[in-house]
C-alpha cells in the first residue's frame, strides 16, 4: 500500500492485498489522511485481492467522510473482488464511479 | 453438517420432547391451570415443528403447526384445558410418536387418515381461526402464490419474497465473524433478490473503530426456504445479531413494526425497503402515515426492541428454548462411547489386579505401595465410569402414568398411581430391559388385582384403587416394588391349579412364599385368562425369565383382600462386581461379594455325609462345589463353607480355599456355555487364568431343593420303617 501524490490536487491512495478485518486498522488512517489532505482524493483498488465486511465498511465510511468534508472521493480500477462485493450489496450505484473491471 | 446424524439428533430430541409433553398433559389432568405444563406442551409442538422444517418434513411441520396453534390459544386462555383437550393432545402426541418412529425406521406407514382426523379435530377447536392457520401453515412449508390473495384484502404486502432485516453486534468482526458471509450463505437457500446495506450506524470517521461492525442489512430472499432455515443461517451469531424475518406477503403491520423497531430514521429505512423491493412507495407511505396517526404502535414497539414482530415471536421462543437447553450443564454423549469407556475401565481393572498380584509377589514394599495407590485410583475411576451410565428410574416409572391412565379408563376403574423413589439410580443397560417386565406387572395389577369401584366400596375400601411404584437401593441392588391394594392372590386356587397341572404333589405342604412362587412357573396358567388367578399367571414365567436374565430376583407377597406387592431385586450394574475368590480343586471361582454373609470352617466330624449343617441353631443346607463341579484331585484337608444369602434365603458353599476379595469384570459366557446352570459369567484373573462367576441365586435354589428332597426321602424312609 502506498499513497502517491499525483499531479495537482488529486492524490491517489493505492490499496493492495486484503481489505479485511486484518488490515482495516492499518488502512483506516491512510484513507482518512488522503481524504483530509487532498482536494480530489482517489483510491486505487486495482490490487485489492479480498474485501470483507470490515473492508466494505471502510469503503462506505470514506464515501461518507468525504461528503462530510464537502469532497468527492473516487474509487479507481476496481479489482474483481471489489466489484463482486459492491454488486452483491447493490452499492455500485451509490459508488457512482465508473467501475472498470 | 452430517445430515444423517442431525436427523438422528432430531429424532432423539423429538422423542424427549414428546415424552415431556406426555408428562405435562398428564400433569394438566390433575392441575388444568398449570402454566408450566401448558408451556411444555406448546414448546414440544413448536420445537418439533421448527426442527422438522429444517429437514423438510412437511407432514410433521403441518401437523405440529395446527397443534401448536391450539396450544397457543390455550396459553392465551382462549381455549380451556379440559378432559377432551387433553385426550386430543395425547392422541396428537401418539400420532407424532408414530411419525417419528417411521422416520427412525425409514418406513412410511399409512397414518395420513389418523393425522387428518386429528387435524380436523384440532381445527374444530380453533374454529374461525382456521383460515389464518392455513395461511401461516403455507408460510412455514412453502409459500404458495395463493397467499397473494391476502394482499388484495389490504393485509399482506405485495412482496412475494422473504424479507430479512439484520443488525449485527459491534464485536462480531473482532470475534472473527464476517457478517457478510452469513448474508452470502442465504444464497444457498434461495436466490438473493436484493441486499441493501444499512450504514446509518457508521459514526464520523474520527470516532469510527475500523474493527467494529456498524453495518446492517436489509435482504430480500426469494420464497422457498422455511423460516427455520433462514434462522439457521444466522445460528452462529444468534446472540450477536438482531434478526427480523418477514414471510412473503407479510402483513403491512409487520413492516410497520420493523420500521418502528429499527433505530434508523423511519423515512430512511422506508426508502431502503423500497429500493430493496420489499415495499412499494405507496405501502411505505401508508406505514409512515399510520405510524404518525397511531403513535402508540411505535411506543409499544420501542421499549422492547428485542421483541420481534408478529411473524417472529414464535420463532423467538423456539430459540429461547434451545438456548436454555444448550446452557444446561448436561451434554449428550453417544451411549456406545460410554460402553466403550466402561469396557476399557473393565480391562483396566483386570490389568490392575494383575499388577497387584505381581507387586505382592515381588515383596517390594515401594512397588506395593505405589500399586496400592494406583488401585485406589482405578477403583475411583471404575465407580465414576459406572456412575456415568447411571440413570434415574423415574423416567421409566413416568411412562406408566400414561399406561395407568389409559388402562384404567379402558377398564372403567379408577386407579391412582403413586411413584416414590423416582430418583433411585441404576445402570442404563438394566433400565432398558426392565420396562417390559414392569409393564406386565403393572397391567396385571390393574387388570386383575384392583377390583371395580362397586366391589371396592362394598368391601369398605376407597373407590379409587391405588397402585404404587417404589424403588430403593439395598446392599448393592436396586429393589423395585409394584404394589396394589386390590383383592390379593387366592392361595387355595393357586394350589389347586398347581396340583391340577402336576406342579405340586397332592398333600405336599408349602409355605405361602412357595405357593406364590408357583405362579412364576412356566405353564402354570395358560388358559382361562378371564379369572383373576389365571390372569395373574399369564406370562409371569416370562417376567421371571427377564428378571433372571438381569441377574435379578422376583418375589411376591400378598394378603387376601388387602393387596399384592411384587418386589424385583436387580443388580445396580451388569458390568463389574466385587467378588470373593474361592478355590475348588485346581480352579478358581468367584462369588459376588454382596451375597457373601460369612465363612466358617467345615467340621467333617460333625457333618459326615449329610448336606446340611447347624448354623447357630438353624438348618443351613449346603452344596459341595467339589462334587457339584466334579473337580479332580484330593479335597483339601480343611474345607470352608461360604455362607451366601440372596433374597432372604441362605445356603452354604463348600470350597477348598478362600482367596479373598477380588474386583471382577463380568464377561458373558459364550453361546456354547449359555445353558450351564450355576454360572453367571466369567472373568479373567490377574494371573491370566479364567475364573467362573457363580450364580448364587441358582445355587441356593439347588441347595434348598436337594435339601428338601433329601428330607422327603428321609421322611419317607421313616414312614416305611
Amino acid at each position: 500500500m502506498s499513497s502517491t501524490p499525483a499531479s495537482g490536487d488529486s492524490q491517489v491512495l493505492h490499496l493492495a492485498g486484503e481489505l479485511t478485518i486484518y488490515t482495516a486498522a492499518e488502512i483506516k488512517p491512510q484513507l482518512i489522511a488522503v481524504l483530509e489532505s487532498a482536494a480530489e482524493p482517489a483510491v486505487d483498488l486495482e490490487a485489492v485481492s479480498e474485501v470483507d465486511t470490515a473492508g466494505l465498511q471502510l469503503l462506505i465510511l470514506a464515501k461518507q467522510e468525504a461528503q462530510r468534508l464537502g469532497k468527492q472521493v473516487r474509487y479507481l480500477n476496481h479489482s474483481s473482488a471489489v466489484v463482486e462485493i459492491l454488486e452483491f450489496c447493490h452499492l455500485s450505484d451509490r459508488f457512482a464511479d465508473p467501475i472498470a473491471s | 453438517m452430517n445430515l444423517e446424524r442431525a436427523l438422528q439428533t432430531f429424532i432423539e430430541e423429538s422423542r424427549e420432547l414428546l415424552s415431556a409433553m406426555e408428562d405435562a398433559l398428564l400433569a394438566l389432568e390433575s392441575a388444568p391451570g398449570d402454566g408450566d405444563a401448558i408451556n411444555a406442551v406448546f414448546r414440544a409442538m413448536h420445537t418439533i415443528k421448527g426442527s422438522a422444517g429444517l429437514f423438510g418434513l412437511d407432514a410433521i411441520v403441518e401437523f405440529t403447526h395446527v397443534a401448536e396453534s391450539v396450544m397457543d390459544r390455550v396459553r392465551s386462555d382462549e381455549i380451556a384445558v379440559d378432559e377432551s383437550l387433553i385426550a386430543l393432545m395425547l392422541r396428537c402426541r401418539d400420532h407424532l410418536v408414530t411419525l417419528i418412529d417411521d422416520l427412525a425406521s425409514g418406513q412410511q406407514g399409512e397414518h395420513a387418515a389418523v393425522g387428518a382426523a386429528l387435524v380436523q379435530a384440532l381445527q374444530a377447536l380453533l374454529g374461525g381461526g382456521s383460515n389464518a392457520t392455513v395461511a401461516v401453515a403455507t408460510e412455514n412449508a412453502a409459500p404458495q402464490p395463493e397467499a397473494g390473495a391476502n394482499a388484495t384484502t389490504g393485509e399482506g404486502v405485495g412482496n412475494d419474497a422473504w424479507h430479512i432485516s439484520v443488525r449485527f453486534a459491534g464485536n462480531l468482526l473482532r470475534n472473527g465473524y464476517d457478517p457478510l458471509s452469513f448474508v452470502r450463505y442465504l444464497a444457498t437457500l434461495s436466490e438473493i433478490l436484493h441486499v441493501e446495506p444499512v450504514t446509518d450506524a457508521l459514526p464520523p470517521a474520527q470516532e469510527m473503530d475500523p474493527e467494529e461492525c456498524y453495518l446492517g442489512f436489509e435482504i430480500r430472499l426469494a420464497a422457498g426456504p422455511a423460516q427455520a432455515d433462514i434462522e439457521a443461517a444466522f445460528e452462529f451469531v444468534q446472540d450477536d445479531c438482531s434478526l427480523l424475518i418477514l414471510p412473503p406477503h407479510a402483513p403491512l403491520t409487520d413492516y410497520a413494526l420493523l420500521i418502528a423497531t429499527r433505530p434508523e430514521a423511519d423515512e430512511q429505512l422506508g426508502a431502503l425497503l423500497v429500493s430493496c423491493g420489499a415495499l412499494t412507495e405507496a405501502e411505505v407511505a401508508q406505514v409512515l402515515s399510520a405510524a404518525d396517526a397511531t403513535p402508540e404502535l411505535v411506543v409499544a414497539a420501542t421499549p422492547a426492541p428485542a421483541v420481534a414482530p408478529a411473524a417472529a415471536p414464535a420463532a423467538r421462543q423456539g430459540r429461547e428454548a434451545t438456548t436454555v437447553k444448550r446452557s444446561s450443564s448436561a451434554i449428550r454423549v453417544d451411549a456406545s462411547k460410554l460402553d466403550q469407556l466402561i469396557d476399557l475401565v473393565g480391562e483396566l481393572v483386570i490389568a490392575g489386579a494383575s499388577a497387584e498380584v505381581m507387586a505382592r509377589r515381588s515383596r517390594d514394599r515401594n512397588l506395593m505401595e505405589a500399586n496400592s495407590s494406583v488401585s485406589q485410583l482405578v477403583d475411583a475411576i471404575r465407580d465414576s465410569a459406572l456412575r456415568l451410565r447411571m440413570v434415574e428410574i423415574g423416567e421409566t416409572f413416568n411412562r406408566f402414568r400414561r399406561v395407568v391412565r389409559d388402562v384404567s379408563q379402558e377398564l372403567g376403574k379408577e386407579i391412582e398411581l403413586t411413584i416414590t423413589g423416582a430418583e433411585t439410580e441404576l445402570d442404563k443397560s438394566v433400565v432398558e430391559r426392565i420396562g417390559d417386565p414392569l409393564m406386565h406387572l403393572v397391567r396385571n395389577a390393574m387388570d386383575h388385582g384392583i377390583e371395580t369401584a362397586e366391589v371396592r366400596v362394598q368391601q369398605g375400601k376407597p373407590a379409587a384403587g391405588s397402585l404404587k411404584l417404589h424403588a430403593y437401593h439395598d446392599s448393592g441392588s436396586i429393589v423395585i416394588e409394584i404394589s396394589d391394594d386390590g383383592r390379593g392372590l387366592d392361595k387355595e386356587r393357586i394350589l389347586a391349579k398347581a396340583q391340577e397341572r402336576g406342579l405340586v404333589a397332592a398333600g405336599q405342604t408349602l409355605s405361602d412364599q412357595e405357593i406364590y412362587g408357583l405362579i412364576f412357573q412356566p405353564g402354570f396358567s395358560t388358559a382361562e385368562q378371564v379369572t383373576n388367578l389365571s390372569g395373574r399367571g399369564v406370562g409371569m414365567d416370562v417376567v421371571r425369565r427377564n428378571i433372571d436374565a438381569l441377574r435379578g430376583a422376583i418375589e411376591l407377597d400378598s394378603r387376601p383382600g388387602v393387596g399384592t406387592t411384587v418386589s424385583i431385586r436387580l443388580p445396580l450394574t451388569l458390568a463389574i462386581i466385587e467378588g470373593f475368590l474361592v478355590g475348588v480343586g485346581e480352579a478358581a471361582y468367584i462369588i459376588p461379594l454382596d451375597s457373601v454373609v460369612e465363612c466358617i470352617e467345615l467340621d467333617h466330624g460333625a457333618i459326615g455325609q449329610q448336606n446340611y449343617l447347624n448354623l447357630r441353631g438353624r438348618v443351613l443346607p449346603f452344596l459341595r462345589l467339589r462334587e457339584l463341579f466334579h473337580s479332580r484331585g484330593q479335597p483339601a484337608r480343611r474345607q470352608n463353607v461360604v455362607v451366601v444369602r440372596y433374597a432372604g434365603q441362605s445356603a452354604g458353599l463348600v470350597v477348598d480355599r478362600l482367596m479373598g476379595e477380588f474386583q471382577t469384570v463380568i464377561k458373558p459366557l459364550g453361546r456354547m456355555f449359555r445353558h450351564l446352570r450355576g454360572f453367571a459369567g466369567s472373568t479373567i484373573l490377574g494371573s491370566g487364568e479364567v475364573a467362573l462367576i457363580l450364580d448364587v441365586q441358582d445355587l441356593i435354589r439347588t441347595a434348598t431343593e436337594r435339601h428338601c428332597h433329601a428330607a422327603e426321602i428321609a421322611a419317607e424312609c421313616v414312614e416305611t420303617v
